[in-house]
């Protein structure tokens, strides 16, 4: 997993994930990317991440991917992302690819779901936070 | 003495309390207005393990994380 300030280079880390396995005899590799939007006049996106708990998250993940001989990874964006650049991009390797085109599915919607990140419009310098476009995580509302 | 940090847009500073277990971290922080609000829809960690049970028992110095809805991506 890795974090960047701002913007990712997705050229520069797909193709260095794709080397990286360039020998590990997968026969499928399944890209994903999160490019921002320009809509509703905002100029960036902006986002929090609490590593901890990401990295607990990815680590079953891993092991998931493990289970069915596929490897994942992500990269994510932390501050602000500009419109028309990327925040997030994930991959999926397999043997196959019935598996990873299931995996990067399961994987990008859990994702969204459970991975401890925040995010905020930017609009004219100012961070408001996308509290209509967030997801309760699992198990939340214990407190109430 | 236990920590209760609030992550994300909440935008609150940890506090300290004593608690044994979530139940006395709840009515604790039930009486903040503004946060109860929040709670409805967090979910919780301690020492950044996430947990689903209120009877969870807390030790002196645990941290208790408060986590809102996300939307990574």
């Amino acid at each position: 997993m890795e974090l960047y300030q701002g913007a990712l280079d997705t050229k520069e880390i797909f193709g260095r994930w794709l080397d990286s396995e360039a020998t590990s005899n997968y026969g499928a590799y399944i890209p994903f990317v999160g490019t921002i939007r320009a809509e509703d006049n905002i100029e960036a996106l902006s986002f929090d991440i609490y590593e901890p708990i990401l990295e607990e998250w990815f680590k079953k993940w891993q092991d998931i991917a493990k289970e069915r001989g596929a490897i994942v990874k992500m990269a994510h964006a932390i501050g602000d992302v500009p419109v028309h650049t990327s925040s997030y991009i994930s991959a999926v390797f397999s043997p196959q690819r019935r598996v990873a085109l299931e995996l990067i599915d399961e994987f990008v919607e859990d994702f969204k779901a459970n991975a401890p990140i925040w995010k905020y419009d930017v609009i004219n310098g100012e961070r408001i936070y996308a509290k209509d476009r967030s997801t309760a995580m699992s198990g939340a509302g214990l407190l109430k | 003495m236990i920590t209760v940090e609030f992550l994300g847009p909440i935008g609150k500073a940890p506090i300290t309390m004593e608690a044994s277990n979530l139940k006395d971290v709840s009515i604790e922080l039930k009486d903040d207005k503004l946060l109860a609000q929040w709670l409805d829809n967090c979910a919780v960690a301690v020492n950044d393990t996430m947990v689903d049970t209120l009877e969870f028992s807390l030790k002196d110095g645990d941290r208790v994380s408060i986590l809102p809805p996300v939307c990574g991506g």
